[in-house]
C-alpha cells in the first residue's frame, strides 16, 4: 500500500493540469458519431497519452507500460477541470481489448487504431429478441457458402447502430452443436446489403438503442474473430471489459460532485438544500458508497497491474456502480422537488433535465450489460462458489 | 506505488487468525461473556505475543513501529473472530501518545502499553459522540471532574485515554483517587464496556488537537471490526446454505437464497477498500484521513447492519440461537455500530469537515 506522490509523479500532474489549461477550448464531448472537433480532441488525447494509453503504439495507441498511479492521476485532473475523457464507445471500451487479446494480426492492425480515434464507429450485435439473460441461446443464424456466411435473424439494444460503420456481432454458425460451442464472434460493416436498423424508443423518450434485422446478409469467413465456433469465448472476454466500462468509479465521482453543487446553489423557501439535514445526510452517504467504489476501483486496477485477479472486488463493480450511478439521480431528483420532475424544455427547467434523463436511463443500465440478478448469479457462483440452479429436465 | 496489503501483511493477518483460532475459539468467548470477566489475559497474551499491542508504537519505544493500516489488519482478524481485547484502547492510546505526548510521557508510557502490560481504556464518548444522562469531564488545574460512560474496558484498564468536554485529552491511571468505575452490560457480551465517576482526580494532559488523530483511529479500527465480523458472517451463511437441504436440494441453489449471499459480498468487499484506504490516509494521506475514516465508520456500520441480520437470516431459525453464536457476531457489529457515533452522527461530522454542514 503506497500511494504517495514521488516528485516525478507530482511533475506527471503538473504536465496533465498544464494540458488542460493550454487546451480548456478545445474540451467537446463525445457522441454517436463524433463531430470533427471531437476527433481533433480525441487524437490530442491519444497523441499525449491520455487516452489509449495502454494500447500498444504499433497499433494507434500511445504505448505506455500500465501505471496506476498516472491512470490514477490523470482521471482526477480530468475530472477536476470538467475536461472530457477519451471515448468511452463500444468499440474502444469492448472491441479493442477483445482484439487485444484474441484477435489475428491483421484484425488488430486494421481495426484498432481506427477505432481508437473515433474514426470507425462500432455497435454491439448481442442480445436478440429471444435471448436476454440466456445470452447463449441466440438464434442469428450464418449460413456458410463458399467463403462466406450468409446471415438472417435479429438483434435488439443496439446502441448506435444508426450512427456505426460496423458491428461486432455473435452468430449462430454451428446449428447442432450444443449451445455455447455454436456461436461465432464475426465483424462486418452496416452498409452490408441486408441491414435494417430501426430505431427503439424508451422511457426517456429518445430512441438510446435499436433494433438491427438481417436479411440475407453476406460476410466473408475471414471476419470471424477468435476462431469459427470460440465466439461465446470471445464474448465472455467482451463482457467482462463492458462490466468494467458500466461501472467507472471516476465518471460516477464526478456526478456526486454535480449533485452537492447543486445543493449547495439550489434554494427552497431561500434555505439551499444542503442544509436541510435529512438531503445532506442521503448525500453523505452516496458520497460514502462513491469513495467505497473509488478505492476499489484502485484495488481492481492494481490487481490488474500485477497481473492478479481482482475476485470479487471485480466482481461487485458493474451491479454497484450501476445502482449508485441511480441513486446519485434519484437524489437529485428529489432534492430538487417537483423541479426535478420537469422536462424536455422549459424556463424552469435545470440541468437541461440531464438528471431526469439519467434516473431513467440508468435504470436500463442496472438492466443491460448483465442484468443486477444474472451479476448476483454471478457473484454467487464465481465469488462465493454456490451451486448453480439446477437445469429443469426440458431445458 | 500501488493499491494492495502487502505479502508480510497478509501473511501477520493469517498468522493472527490461526493464532485466535486457538486461544480465542468460540467456546473461549462463550466463557468470558458468562462469566463477565473484566479482560481475558490469556487472549491478550496471545496477542501480546505477537507484538500486537504496541502495532503502531515506534520501535524505539519497544514497539512495532507499523501503521494504523496494520492495526486494522488485526482489528479485521479480531472482529472475525469475536475475539476479547482490549486493543481498541492501546492502538487510541498510542496515537495519542505519538502525537500529542511529551517524549518524557512517551518513554514512560509507551513500552508498558506496547507489551501489553499496560491496558487502556477508551474513555472519549461524550467527546465525539455526544452527552447522554449528564455526562461528560470537565478539566480544571490538573483535575478531572463529572462521569464518562461508554469506557471499554473500564474495570480492567490500568490507564485511561480521557476526552473532557472542551476537547483536551488527558491520561488517567486506573487506581487514582478519586475515580470510580463500574461495569455497564451492553448486548455484545466480547467486550467489556463501563462507566467512570471523576471526582478531582488528577490527569495528566497531552497535546492539544490530537482527539481528532484518536477518534480517526478509533473509527477506522471499528469499522475494521465490523467488516472481519461481517465477513465471518457472510462465511458461515454460505457455508449453511451449502449444506442446508429443504426440497430436496441446497438451500444455497436457490436463487432466492444466493441472491442474498451475493448482496452481502457485493456491499461489503466495497467496504475493505474504504477501511484500507482511510488506514492509509492516516498515516499517509492526513488531508484525506478525517473524511475517509468516518466515512469508513458510518458506512461499514450501515453494511454490517445489513449483513448481521442478512446472514441471521439465511441460517434460518438456527440464526437465532445460542447454540449456534452466531450472535456473538451480531451483536459485535451491533455495538461497533453505535459505539463514538452512529452513522447519522458520524455523516454529520462527515458534512461539517466538508462545510456541508454548521
Amino acid at each position: 500500500m503506497d500511494l504517495r506522490f514521488t516528485p516525478e509523479m507530482e511533475g506527471f500532474r503538473d504536465e496533465v493540469r498544464s494540458f488542460l489549461t493550454k487546451h480548456r477550448d478545445r474540451y467537446i464531448g463525445d457522441a454517436a458519431r463524433p463531430r470533427e472537433a471531437a476527433l481533433e480532441w480525441q487524437r490530442l488525447l491519444i497523441e499525449h497519452g491520455y487516452a489509449a494509453r495502454t494500447i500498444p503504439k504499433a497499433y494507434g495507441g500511445y504505448g505506455a507500460a500500465p501505471d496506476v498511479l498516472k491512470s490514477r492521476i490523470i482521471a482526477e485532473e480530468f475530472t477536476r477541470a470538467g475536461a472530457p475523457r477519451g471515448f468511452a464507445n463500444q468499440g474502444i471500451s469492448m472491441l479493442v481489448p477483445t482484439l487485444l487479446e484474441v484477435g489475428s494480426e491483421e484484425q488488430k492492425t486494421r481495426w484498432i487504431g481506427p477505432t481508437l480515434r473515433g474514426e470507425v464507429v462500432w455497435c454491439q450485435g448481442y442480445s436478440e429478441p429471444g435471448a436476454g439473460s440466456d445470452l447463449a441461446s441466440l438464434q442469428t443464424k450464418a449460413v456458410e457458402d463458399g467463403d462466406d456466411f450468409v446471415i438472417s435473424g435479429s438483434k435488439i439494444w443496439t446502441s448506435t447502430a444508426a450512427q456505426a460503420d460496423m458491428i461486432f456481432c455473435l452468430v449462430r454458425t454451428e446449428p447442432d452443436a450444443p449451445k455455447h460451442d455454436g456461436i461465432s464472434y464475426i465483424l462486418f460493416p452496416m452498409t452490408t446489403p441486408g441491414i435494417e436498423v430501426r430505431p427503439l424508443k424508451t422511457m426517456t423518450g429518445s430512441a438510446e438503442f435499436n433494433e438491427v434485422f438481417f436479411t440475407d446478409v453476406r460476410v466473408p469467413k475471414s471476419a470471424v474473430v477468435g476462431g469459427r465456433g470460440r465466439g461465446w469465448f470471445v464474448a465472455n472476454a467482451t463482457l467482462k471489459h463492458e462490466r468494467g466500462m458500466l461501472g467507472d468509479p471516476n465518471a460516477t465521482e464526478a456526478r456526486l460532485h454535480a449533485l452537492i453543487e447543486l445543493m449547495k446553489t439550489e434554494c427552497v423557501d431561500g434555505r439551499r438544500l444542503i442544509d436541510d439535514p435529512v438531503f445532506c445526510d442521503r448525500v453523505m452517504q452516496l458520497q460514502a458508497r462513491v469513495l467505497t467504489m473509488k478505492f476499489n476501483g484502485l484495488r481492481n486496477v492494481t490487481a490488474s497491474v500485477n497481473g492478479e485477479s481482482s475476485g470479487m472486488a471485480g466482481l461487485v463493480v458493474k451491479l454497484q456502480g450501476c445502482e449508485l450511478n441511480h441513486q446519485i439521480a434519484a437524489l437529485a431528483i428529489d432534492a430538487l422537488g417537483e423541479l426535478g420532475v420537469l422536462y424536455e424544455d422549459g424556463p424552469h427547467l435545470r440541468a437541461k433535465g440531464s438528471w431526469q434523463w439519467n434516473y431513467m436511463f440508468d435504470l436500463g443500465l442496472i438492466i443491460g450489460g448483465g442484468t443486477a440478478q444474472i451479476q448476483k448469479n454471478i457473484i454467487a457462483e464465481r465469488g462465493l462458489g454456490m451451486p448453480r440452479e439446477p437445469k429443469l429436465a426440458s431445458a | 506505488m500501488d493499491f494492495s496489503i502487502t505479502a508480510d501483511q497478509r501473511l501477520m493477518q493469517e498468522s493472527l487468525a490461526r493464532t485466535l483460532e486457538a486461544a480465542a475459539p468460540l467456546e473461549r468467548v462463550r466463557k468470558f461473556a458468562a462469566d463477565r470477566e473484566p479482560i481475558a489475559r490469556d487472549v491478550w497474551a496471545a496477542l501480546a505475543d505477537f507484538g500486537l499491542p504496541g502495532v503502531v508504537v515506534p520501535e524505539e519505544h519497544g514497539g512495532l513501529g507499523l501503521g494504523l493500516l496494520d492495526a486494522a489488519l488485526a482489528a479485521e482478524a479480531l472482529g472475525r473472530a469475536v475475539a476479547p481485547t482490549p486493543f481498541l484502547g492501546s492502538v487510541a492510546a498510542s496515537v495519542a501518545l505519538v502525537r500529542g505526548g511529551s517524549a518524557e510521557q512517551q518513554s514512560r508510557w509507551l513500552p508498558k502499553i506496547a507489551s501489553g502490560e499496560v491496558v487502556v481504556g477508551l474513555a472519549i464518548a461524550e467527546a465525539v459522540a455526544g452527552a447522554r444522562d449528564g455526562m461528560g469531564v470537565t478539566a480544571a488545574g490538573g483535575r478531572l471532574n463529572g462521569g464518562a460512560l461508554f469506557v471499554t474496558d473500564a474495570t480492567a484498564a490500568d490507564l485511561f485515554l480521557v476526552a473532557d468536554t472542551a476537547g483536551g485529552l488527558h491520561l488517567v491511571v486506573g487506581d487514582a483517587a478519586g475515580l470510580t468505575r463500574s461495569d455497564v452490560t451492553s448486548i455484545d457480551l466480547t467486550r467489556r464496556l463501563g462507566e467512570l465517576a471523576f471526582d478531582g482526580v488528577s490527569a495528566e494532559p497531552l497535546a492539544a488537537h490530537t482527539l481528532d488523530a484518536v477518534r480517526d483511529a478509533a473509527w477506522t479500527l471499528l469499522a475494521a471490526d465490523t467488516l472481519g465480523a461481517s465477513e465471518a458472517m457472510i462465511e458461515k451463511a454460505v457455508a449453511y446454505a451449502k449444506e442446508r437441504r429443504q426440497f430436496g436440494r441446497v438451500i444455497g441453489s436457490f436463487q432466492a437464497v444466493k441472491h442474498m449471499c451475493a448482496e452481502m459480498a457485493a456491499e461489503l468487499e466495497p467496504c475493505r477498500s474504504l477501511v484500507w484506504y482511510a488506514a492509509y490516509a492516516f498515516d499517509d494521506a492526513p488531508a484525506e484521513a478525517g473524511l475517509t475514516a468516518a466515512h469508513a465508520k458510518a458506512h461499514t456500520s450501515e453494511v454490517g447492519r445489513f449483513i448481521a441480520r442478512t446472514a441471521t437470516e439465511v441460517h434460518g431459525g438456527m440464526g437465532i440461537t445460542d447454540l449456534l453464536g452466531l450472535h456473538y457476531w451480531f451483536k459485535r457489529i451491533g455495538l461497533n455500530r453505535q459505539l463514538l457515533g452512529g452513522p447519522e452522527r458520524v455523516r454529520r461530522i462527515a458534512a461539517r469537515m466538508q462545510g456541508l454542514a454548521a
